[in-house]
């Protein structure tokens, strides 16, 4: 592997973030809205890219990040009456703590053993929802009322349910973990991450501690997935089961694996990617999940890197 | 009814769940056992041998036990086929590769699920019972067939314990499983036997589904609980230990059959799932499984 320069690297950041910026105000309402959402999920990928990607942990349970920011919010507006920019913040903070758990508990295991331990507690966090259906609503979900979703700053509000502002804040998120999680990967710490994913025996004689390492990456990555999660559940107005089943544990690994794992614009490149293609062939078929299927079998086939990871083998080492 | 005999109703449910689950646990860990591959779509294999089980009884026609007999036979030989095409075409390519593997299963569960959704459709449906005979106890009347259920089950158990330690197809899948390269350098056909095990698995859980079929009617989405609970049984009885699958089969089933009775089930299966959570932090090798590698 090459390496990357960083003027180049920021630059293309700066200049995909600022593209986003600039299509805000020429794509039709439909896909205006569509690429807001794409953006938040893009969020829980890159999240989901920290430990799958650079810590090469493969989770099959981040849906409980997701929905732990998820619940952390919109129960924060419903139930406790929290204003918006708390309620994100408590969102995140559920994330974060529950991360730090699942972390402590599962970092003892390894290999496969770990994929099914994290599968095992998100399954757990899933029932608990349906379990305390009163207050969560259950499998029929809860709707954050229009009302509660207003960002005041004294005498000016925004409100959340416009489009516009739905947008810039989806991009403000996204903007912010991009760069975040890009200076981390290029960090120190980044470097000793993508250590223990290529031989974590060697790191560890090294005399790195390599468990708190990855307990930090779990953290990192949890907390990354709740901010998307509480985003989803500010900016969108809904909460529901659905989004803590194994299927959106699946769905980030999948776009990850299709931009590109361990680059930084491959969790938006791959959760683009599906969603334009769930959403051409949701014209002809209502068998997307086969989509999502034969998607899945084919890229560990043929494409185990990815779009971008392809990419960057062939012709621009430099890709972040 | 009294306590006594409520109990005995929830511990026969219970036994009858073990059957089905030893069995689909059993083709589970067989796969993980010898091939070190976590088939995520082995849930969906159960289902297929439901389904199937369901179309070729209503093919047949005729007398019920006719029809029920051919879908026990057929039905787990079309899913074996199809177990073996996937093997050859996707595992086999990823060399076994656990992450990619797993990723692949899950890929081949979604694209099952969705093939029986359109083929098959939404619709749950009853396959009938091959008799009807009711036992009857003091308390109350018991199905025959389920008990028959129990009774064919744990002879396919034995059955297959004794393929596995008696007969020379059982030495070479235990050679494969110890250590493949040493037993490849043997002249033991390791591909062979891997295409053989996965389809054997997949079979197990499709004999599974077409025995409880007629108890539970065919759909399209009840591969998911099977694969859990059947996790569940592999963690905790110990990956690749029989024994150990068939006691934590009837432990789980036992369990899960009267806490489901006596209190809610969704509260059954958070204890069970964080249970086994726990098992596979703090004692990975199972509980009965001796520590492996």
């Amino acid at each position: 592997m090459s390496e990357a320069s960083p003027a180049k690297a920021y630059s293309l950041h700066l200049g995909v973030i600022a593209l986003l910026f600039v299509l805000s105000f020429l794509l039709p309402e439909y896909y205006h809205g569509l690429l807001a959402r794409i953006m938040v999920l893009a969020v829980f990928a890159m999240g989901y890219n920290m430990l799958f990607g650079y810590v090469g942990l493969l989770s099959l349970g981040h849906a409980m990040f997701f929905a732990a920011g998820l619940y952390g919010a919109g129960l924060a507006v419903i139930q406790l009456g929290w204003g918006v920019p708390l309620a994100f913040l408590g969102g995140i903070a559920c994330g974060a703590v529950l991360a730090l758990l699942i972390g402590l508990l599962a970092l003892r295991t390894t290999g496969v053993a770990f994929m099914i331990v994290t599968m095992m507690f998100a399954q757990v966090f899933y029932l608990l929802i349906l379990y305390f259906a009163t207050w969560t609503g259950g499998d029929q979900g809860m709707v954050v009322p229009q009302p509660a979703r207003v960002l005041s700053f004294g005498a000016t509000s925004l409100e959340l349910t416009n489009p516009t502002v739905r947008y810039m804040t989806a991009l403000g998120l996204f903007s912010i973990v991009l760069l975040v999680t890009s200076a981390i990967v290029r960090s120190r710490y980044g470097r000793v991450l993508v250590a223990i994913r290529e031989n974590e025996e060697r790191t560890k004689m090294l005399g790195y501690d390599t468990f708190s390492n990855k307990l930090a990456a779990v953290v990192i990555s949890g907390t990354i997935c709740a901010a998307s999660g509480a985003a989803y559940a500010l900016l969108f107005g809904y909460i529901g089961s659905s989004f803590a089943s194994v299927q959106y544990s699946i769905l980030p690994l999948l776009w990850v694996l299709l931009g590109g794992a361990a680059t930084t614009l491959g969790p938006l490149i791959g959760t683009l990617f599906m969603y334009y293609v769930i959403d051409i062939t949701s014209g002809y078929t209502s068998a997307y999940l086969l989509i999502v299927g034969i998607a899945l079998i084919l890229l560990v086939l043929f494409f185990p890197k990815g779009i971008l990871g392809s990419i960057r083998q062939r012709w621009l080492g430099w890709l972040p | 009814m009294h306590f006594g005999p409520h109990l005995l109703l929830a511990a026969l449910e219970g036994l009858v769940t073990s059957a089905v689950l030893a069995l689909t646990a059993l083709g589970l860990s067989l796969v993980f056992g010898v091939m070190r591959v976590v088939n995520v779509a082995h849930g969906e294999f159960f289902m297929l041998g439901a389904v199937l089980a369901w179309a070729i009884t209503t093919a047949i026609g005729g007398h019920p036990a006719l029809g029920f007999l051919a879908a026990l036979v057929i039905a787990p030989l079309i899913v074996g086929a199809i177990a073996l095409v996937a093997e050859r075409l996707v595992l086999r390519r990823l060399n076994y590769n656990p992450e990619a593997t797993i990723v692949a299963t899950i890929g081949m569960l979604y694209i099952i699920q969705q093939l029986a959704l359109t083929i098959y459709g939404p619709e749950a449906r009853p396959v009938e019972p091959p008799f009807s005979y009711r036992i009857l106890l003091p308390w109350f009347g018991y199905s025959g067939y389920k008990l028959s259920v129990i009774a064919t089950s744990a002879l396919l158990l034995i059955a297959t314990w004794l393929v596995l330690t008696r007969t020379k197809i059982g030495l070479i899948m235990r050679a494969t499983q110890y250590d493949s390269e040493t037993a490849q350098a043997f002249g033991i056909p390791v591909g062979r036997v891997y295409g053989g095990v996965f389809a054997l698995g997949a079979m197990l859980a499709a004999i599974a589904a077409a025995l409880i079929v007629p108890i539970s009617q065919a759909h399209y989405l009840m591969g998911q609980d099977p694969l859990l609970l059947s996790f569940i049984v592999v963690i905790i009885g110990g990956l690749g230990s029989l024994r150990g699958t068939v006691v934590a089969a009837v432990l789980i089933g036992l369990s899960d059959g009267i806490i489901s009775m006596f209190f809610s089930p969704t509260l059954a299966k958070i204890i069970a799932t964080l249970l086994v959570a726990m098992v596979l932090v703090f004692r990975p090798q199972g509980l009965f499984g001796t520590a492996s590698r």
